[in-house]
């Protein structure tokens, strides 16, 4: 029993570590009012350079830094688009993800292969990680996985008690309010979107490295879209986030649960499971909101 | 000589085609109340806009405290301590109070230190007699407060001139002199303010020079102390004389035609907006409905035509029953609707001046047969209506967002028109329009009323209600605070019910 409970909650961390970090992005780039619904494909790039830098340098860092540099980029491109040229947020989104598809596809194809590459190898925590149950839950596993769960506290301190969070915030709302008050609207636009850009770089990293250690092709199969639901579901707000993530985690790891059952045979119904729980959720909870009330919308200075 | 804290030189300001303000100059005085005076469209806004940066780019020069500014953003404008107050308030509901004030300033550190400016903030309320709790939502605070609160923070920025656009339109009678006693002592401390306003009374009453714009050019300068009257005003606002009453015939009574028993609904939040109120109105007379915008006007409205449904208590058009019926079904009763908002409820306008005149009655025989629409004969028709109702347009196929405001709201009235109708709601027919424009909606609103068209008008304009309507309605929070007679309505009889005070 004791070994059913951690498997489970393991497998629900190591879903749930992906769809926090993106989301972690999300929320700063949603709060300031873009909706960047290209996550998906910026996470399948992200998957991809980081098993091309795995590969290239041997060091699953320089993959993971590849990851982010190629997050970061596009993050800077969708900025380009959506708020210098006020292109439609969802167009350029969709777009970023179709380009991805194919992009990794032709790379994956030229460079890698699927070649195995190394991982992120597990760092266990000293002393802790021998605790029973929790040692292995919480205390052994890669850096990146530490790090996402830091980031939770830190993201919200930023957004909450700091003048670039303040900032954050305010344009979402009103960007006109904050022109009037002297504040930068593009700059701070685009400051977020090459931070959640970089984000999910890094998770589409953790998705191709953090176990299987191999690019497949359209492996992020649609969890850039879910960590688009976390951070609503998650209600924008970085600790509701985490707890979000880690419920649809457990969503897909008890997916693999009910696999190895007697009812593993409906498949199909079960590889459903996540993202069916994914819409139930959206709709019973989509109402309380700290939405931002400018989102999605382009900011034209007069 | 005086002293001057701006001066602006041959200011020029070009939208596309558009010239929006052409070879202004502007000199305001240290320490004194001066009045930008103008039409909407005379290009007030734009200047003040140009003045507080938030235009890429103007031809001329500004100077202020004498020395050449440099202003390419608000910030060089914050900088050099202007302040403005924005028509539509540049707060965010959402953030606390202190958050908003706070908000961009070049001085804040890394991390926030919210208490110690929340204390500056409220010595500072505390000094101009306007406390406001830094800590809750501007979202709950009301619309005088967030006007309080949006100068205020001018201050909190070491504002040395202020700029006050339109300031008194959402403020009750007891407000507007609040704000008054406010500027007073902000002028006796030392600082300037700009009041742009288009209310001849006020601009009478606490300013000391005017500078009137018409069409983007200076027309006067005046010191107000040399005006006789606010006819003087008008006419140098205008550029001609204008008649500033209306003439009215006595009423003749025809029977009740809109019957409102204990009504309520709910606002889009689903909050009680509308609370049990009941009025008659009868053909013949025009009951005016009077309220600071936001206290249940608009919902009492929307459920009237339909818009809105109804929780409790009965609507009667005509005799028959129309609670919660639908907008077509309450049209065919014989209402007409100027709405509030002509952007928003009264034209599609990307479309056509014909198809917007289509849109309520292309069900009609005259408009269609067989569900085809009958083109030549809508033209045609459509024409007739703007030649009517003074709608000037190249033609009836141009855009309706190509027409000007005054333009398209004589389109909308005249459409609503010339349906004779015998129960009129006009919402705020006139915001929004010059004085030629206003005074011709208003009198073919008198000519529906002497009809015999039972009118309802809502509005904020204390003036334009006094001067028009049979009865006024005054509502607070949603509920009737009395009906007060034309000969017993003035400024001192309604202020205190708009503020929710009965005697």
């Amino acid at each position: 029993m004791a070994d059913l409970i951690t498997n489970f909650l393991s497998a629900d961390i190591r879903t749930a570590t992906p769809l926090i970090l993106a989301a972690l992005g999300l929320v700063m780039s949603e709060r300031a009012g873009i909706v960047n619904i290209g996550t998906e494909g910026i996470m399948l790039t992200g998957a991809l350079l980081g098993c091309l830098g795995s590969f290239l340098w041997g060091s699953s860092f320089a993959g993971a830094l590849l990851a982010i540099a190629g997050g970061g980029l596009m993050g800077f491109i969708f900025a380009f688009f959506t708020v210098s040229i006020r292109a439609n947020q969802i167009v350029v989104g969709m777009g970023f993800n179709i380009f991805a598809g194919g992009f990794t596809i032709t790379l994956n194809r030229l460079l890698l292969s699927g070649a195995k590459v190394s991982g992120f190898p597990d760092y266990p925590i000293p002393l802790l990680s021998k605790l029973p149950i929790l040692g292995e839950v919480l205390f052994n596993w890669p850096i990146p996985v530490y790090l996402t769960f830091l980031a939770v506290p830190l993201s919200w301190f930023v957004l909450h008690k700091t003048n670039t969070g303040l900032k954050i915030r305010a344009v979402g709302e009103n960007p006109k309010a904050c022109d009037t008050v002297g504040i930068n609207v593009f700059r701070n636009r685009y400051g977020v979107l090459i931070y959640s850009g970089m984000m999910a770089g890094m998770a589409g990293a953790f998705v191709s490295m953090g176990q299987l250690s191999s690019f497949t092709e359209g492996m992020v199969a649609g969890k850039g879209f879910m960590a688009l639901a976390v951070c609503v579901f998650g209600n924008y707000s970085p600790v509701s986030v985490m707890l979000a993530g880690i419920f649809f985690g457990a969503a897909d790891a008890l997916k693999y649960r009910l696999l190895t059952t007697s009812i593993g045979g409906y498949y199909q119904f079960l590889n459903m499971l996540p993202y069916f729980i994914t819409i139930v959720a959206l709709c019973v909870f989509a109402r309380r909101s700290n939405k931002p009330a400018g989102s999605g919308i382009a900011y034209r200075k007069e | 000589m005086a002293e001057y804290i701006l001066e602006m030189k041959n200011i020029t300001k070009r939208f596309a085609s558009v010239v929006a303000n052409e070879d202004v100059s502007l000199s305001i005085e240290k320490g004194e109340v001066h009045a930008l005076l103008g039409e909407n469209g005379a290009g007030k806004s734009t200047l003040m806009n140009c003045l507080y940066g938030m235009y890429d780019s103007y031809e001329g020069e500004i100077y202020f405290d004498n020395k050449l500014a440099n202003i390419q953003g608000p910030k060089n404008a914050i900088d050099l301590g202007i302040g403005m107050v924005h028509q539509h308030f540049m707060l965010i509901p959402a953030l606390t109070v202190i958050e908003n004030v706070v908000l961009g300033l070049k001085d804040n550190k890394r991390v926030l230190d919210l208490v110690s400016a929340a204390e500056k903030f409220v010595q500072l309320g505390r000094k101009y007699n306007m406390e406001i709790d830094p800590w809750i939502k501007v979202e709950q605070l009301s619309v005088g407060q967030q006007q309080r609160l949006e100068i205020l923070k001018a201050l909190y920025r070491n504002a040395k001139l202020l700029i006050l656009d339109e300031p008194t339109a959402v403020l009750t009678p007891g407000e507007v002199d609040g704000l008054f006693e406010m500027m007073a002592t902000l002028t006796s401390e030392g600082h300037t303010v700009i009041f742009i306003s288009h209310k001849l009374n006020e601009i009478m009453k606490i300013c000391d020079s005017c500078t009137i714009l018409r069409l983007g050019k200076v027309a006067a300068t005046v010191a107000i102390k040399d005006i006789k009257n606010r006819q003087e005003l008008a006419a140098l606002m205008v550029g001609r004389e204008v008649r500033l009453t209306t003439q009215k015939a006595p009423v003749k009574l025809f029977g009740e035609k809109l019957v409102v028993k204990s009504l309520s609904c709910n606002s889009d939040r689903g909050l009680p907006a509308v609370k049990d109120v009941s009025f008659k109105v009868r053909g013949g007379e025009i009951l005016g409905i009077c309220g600071v915008d936001g206290n249940g006007q608009s919902e009492l409205v929307h459920c009237i035509t339909g818009l809105r449904k109804v929780t409790g208590g009965q609507i009667f058009i005509n005799n028959s029953e129309a609670t919660n019926l639908n907008p077509r079904q309450i049209l065919k009763l014989g209402v007409s609707h100027i709405p509030e908002d002509r952007h928003k409820y009264g034209m599609v306008g990307s479309m056509k001046i014909d198809e917007n005149l289509s849109l309520i009655s292309y069900k009609e025989a005259l408009y269609s047969k067989n569900g085809l629409l009958k083109w030549k004969w809508i033209r045609s028709h459509s024409k007739e209506v703007c030649d009517d109702y003074n709608v000037k347009t190249p033609s009836v196929q141009e855009a309706a967002n190509n027409l000007s405001g005054g333009n398209q709201q004589k389109f909308v009235v005249g459409r609503e028109l010339e349906r004779s109708p015998s129960v009129l709601i006009a919402v705020h027919p006139s915001r929004g329009l010059d004085i030629g424009a206003t005074k011709y909606i208003q009198s073919q609103i008198i000519k529906q009323r002497d009809n015999g068209t039972a009118v309802m008008m809502v509005s904020t304009e204390l003036d334009e209600l006094i001067e028009l309507s049979d009865r006024i309605l005054v509502m607070y929070e949603g509920e009737v605070m009395g009906i007060v007679e034309q000969k017993d309505a003035k400024r001192e009889t309604l202020g205190p019910l708009m503020a929710g005070i009965k005697e």
